[in-house]
């Protein structure tokens, strides 16, 4: 094998120059104080998008083994408070590939460094809109679906099953105002109306008096087929189903849940990327876990192919059609050219099986039904990718 | 076999279950989801036998004399051995974790093994029923051929998109080269001179020259009304003559038709959904295809290029094989 290896470099320089690689990439998360919930039963992992970045090093790993290219993946953590942007500029001084697990604020703060002018950002935690929108920035990628790819998978659903008579009880913290609003939005995109809605501001431990809070609460809500729930911090929306004054199904942040990966994914060989996961995590696959590796296996698919480490060789690799990502549910995943955004499918899931899988049957477009998902090229006002 | 079965069902059930008649040329079909084979009669058309099998059966070849039949039995992690004839379990053999898919020397003995969790192809001797070697390869390795004289083994890595090539004499690689995204299945052609590898994700099968490992040429496909995406060619098989290739495509449920020669596509059949693997009769005028979503075997006309028939089998049908 030496033998044969020392042939090679002699034969070969470019070879040899494509041997010896190197791609580092950095995890940076924002450390944030979760505020408290009704129920503790399911605590947010301490270690949630982190290890999907490291299971997608592994993969990029193996290919890069076969192929002279040497990945490693170094996880910067800013406390709670902590000056983000600060860690941002050490961590570009070290590399231009960055994950950035954080919210807005702090993706804006770090995309507008100087040093981050040629680099290539990827938001894998926040799902604004906005971001993909006025708000967007020609060097962050998103892999995280927006609210609006969620809520508009959602919607595709209930028109298709008929479900035409909408309810919306949401939270108050801002992650439920946004995703509300996106249901809200979504509704009227797909010609279905929200009826009644509700804020959630009972102060009650719902694990004493959900059956007797929820049917009050949902019985003013007159009429309806479907109870959207926007409870993005998972407070209070486990004790609506089976409580509700009318028997309705409940959907959103809850019950049927759009989201960007779910355990019960199984198909497209989704199957192994789960088995995967759990050997490496001892945890089940969440929906940032598959956004932190697509950003990685992404870098790693643009790496394979291009045979650069350069972040604007990458970047402009990613955005262009030849970009494919092979991401275990049924089709290539692509960046948006207008924005940035992963283009991907959404599975619809309860917590035991997947029900379906947006884009639905019959929602069409005259480029790629994903883009019937969020916001399209003429509804993105973004015009930093021009 | 020309006494009416019915009424000497009752009677005999448990041995017209267990054993072949002698003269009957069959597809054997495994079904993912339902841990069985289905037995279809070429003759006939119908089911006539449904075997136990461990779990998540996927592949599945036979002995060059057809006395025994291996099944990849995944979830199991074995390789299970069956007597041809009476569809018992004869033993098992080390395969390494999770066997996919794989394929039989032209020495008849040794199998070559997909370990798809495992990024390990495994080599395994069918008569002393051990391990001879296992070969890291890319993550999740799926589609596994060997050349016509037997010196190279190929194995298809699912996430790592490339073709791994090995020499058999060593168990080594030699070669690994890039295709398109999540590459499925492998075959050599024109004796041996060129490879296909299908690549489900990417859309494309990629043609190699053996020599070289070089690319040579590149398929594509577009089906009337189905959006590319879902155009995901899998498994494929080729004529006798090698001239004419048929294509499984996936969740388009069709069937492509490819000139071998010219790489042009010349034809698309309509067939079950997720149509996935494929075995010919055995004068291959006859086409089986395994439907994993419609549960379903078409049967297609080679000739003519048209479905004949679909066959209810088991529940998400994988693999098939012609035992003739």
């Amino acid at each position: 094998m030496r033998f044969l290896i020392t042939l090679l470099m002699a034969l070969c320089p470019a070879a040899l120059a494509a041997a010896g690689l190197e791609v580092p990439v950095i995890y940076l998360k924002q450390q944030e104080q979760q505020p408290p919930t009704l129920s503790n039963l399911d605590p947010q992992p301490a270690d949630l998008g982190e290890t999907g970045a490291r299971l997608g090093l592994a993969d990029n790993r193996t290919t890069g083994s076969f192929l002279g290219h040497s990945y490693s993946l170094e996880t910067v953590a800013v406390p709670p408070g902590g000056d983000f942007a600060a860690a941002a500029r050490a961590a570009l001084s070290r590399s231009a590939l960055l994950i950035l697990d954080a919210p807005k604020p702090a993706l804006l703060a770090a995309a507008a460094l100087p040093e981050a002018e040629e680099a290539l950002l990827f938001n894998t935690a926040s799902p604004d809109t906005g971001l993909r929108s006025g708000d967007c920035r020609r060097n962050l990628l998103h892999t995280l679906p927006s609210d609006l790819m969620r809520s508009d998978a959602l919607m595709q659903f209930a028109l298709t099953k008929r479900w035409t008579g909408l309810a919306l009880i949401s939270g108050s913290h801002p992650q439920d105002q946004a995703f509300a609003a996106a249901l809200r939005q979504s509704a009227a995109k797909f010609g279905l109306e929200i009826a009644a809605e509700q804020t959630w501001d009972y102060g009650a431990d719902m694990r004493r008096n959900a059956a007797q809070e929820v049917p009050l609460l949902s019985q003013g809500l007159g009429r309806h087929d479907l109870l959207l729930v926007a409870d993005e911090l998972q407070d209070f929306a486990r004790y609506l189903p089976y409580n509700t004054w009318l028997p309705r199904p409940v959907a959103g942040s809850e019950g049927l849940v759009p989201t960007a990966w779910a355990p019960v994914v199984e198909q497209w060989g989704a199957a192994q990327l789960q088995s995967r996961f759990h050997d490496l995590a001892g945890r089940k696959m969440l929906a940032r876990d598959y956004a932190a590796w697509a950003a990685v296996r992404s870098i790693g698919e643009a790496v394979t192919r291009t045979g650069s480490a350069d972040a604007d060789v990458l970047r402009q690799y990613l955005l262009s059609d030849a970009f494919e990502l092979a991401g275990f549910k049924g089709r290539p995943l692509s960046y948006r050219s207008w924005n940035g955004q992963l283009r991907q499918p959404i599975p619809l899931a309860t917590p035991r099986a997947l029900a379906a899988q947006a884009p639905l049957p019959g929602f069409l477009h005259q480029h790629s039904e994903l883009d019937t998902l969020g916001l399209d090229e003429p509804e993105s006002r973004c015009g930093a990718f021009q | 076999m020309t006494f009416s079965a019915k009424p000497l069902a009752a009677l005999a059930l448990p041995a017209l279950l267990a054993t072949a008649p002698l003269d009957a040329q069959e597809i054997w079909v495994t079904n993912e989801k339902d841990d069985t084979i289905s037995v279809i009669d070429i003759a006939t058309l119908e089911v006539v036998r449904t075997i136990a099998t461990g779990e998540r059966p996927r592949g599945i070849t036979f002995s060059k004399d057809f006395s025994r039949v291996y099944v990849c039995a995944s979830d199991s992690d074995t390789v299970q051995v069956l007597d041809a004839a009476t569809g018992e379990i004869l033993h098992e053999l080390p395969s390494g974790e999770d066997p996919e898919q794989f394929v039989l020397h032209p020495d008849g003995r040794h199998l070559y093994i997909a370990n798809e969790d495992d990024a390990v192809t495994t080599v395994v001797d069918t008569e002393t029923r051990k391990v001879v070697a296992q070969i890291n390869v890319g993550i999740e390795p799926e589609g596994m051929a060997v050349s016509p004289d037997g010196r190279i083994a190929i194995t298809t890595s699912e996430t790592t998109n490339m073709a791994h090539w090995i020499d058999t004499e060593t168990q080594q690689l030699f070669a690994n080269t890039l295709v398109d995204a999540r590459p499925r299945h492998a075959e050599f052609t024109a004796g041996g001179s060129a490879l296909w590898v299908s690549s489900e994700i990417g859309g494309t099968i990629t043609v190699f020259d053996t020599a070289t490992q070089t690319e040579t040429g590149k398929i594509a496909f577009a089906v009337k009304g189905v959006h590319p995406d879902r155009v995901q060619p899998v498994g494929f098989a080729f004529t006798e003559d090698e001239k004419t290739a048929f294509v499984a495509l996936g969740p388009s449920n069709h069937v492509a038709v490819v000139n071998a020669e010219t790489l042009e596509v010349e034809d698309y059949i309509l067939v079950g959904r997720r149509v996935w693997h494929m075995a010919f009769s055995p004068d291959k005028s006859l086409l089986f295809t395994t439907n994993g979503v419609s549960g379903d075997v078409t049967v297609i006309d080679t000739a003519k290029r048209q479905a004949l028939k679909s066959i209810k089998v088991g529940r998400f049908p994988w693999g098939a094989a012609l035992r003739p």
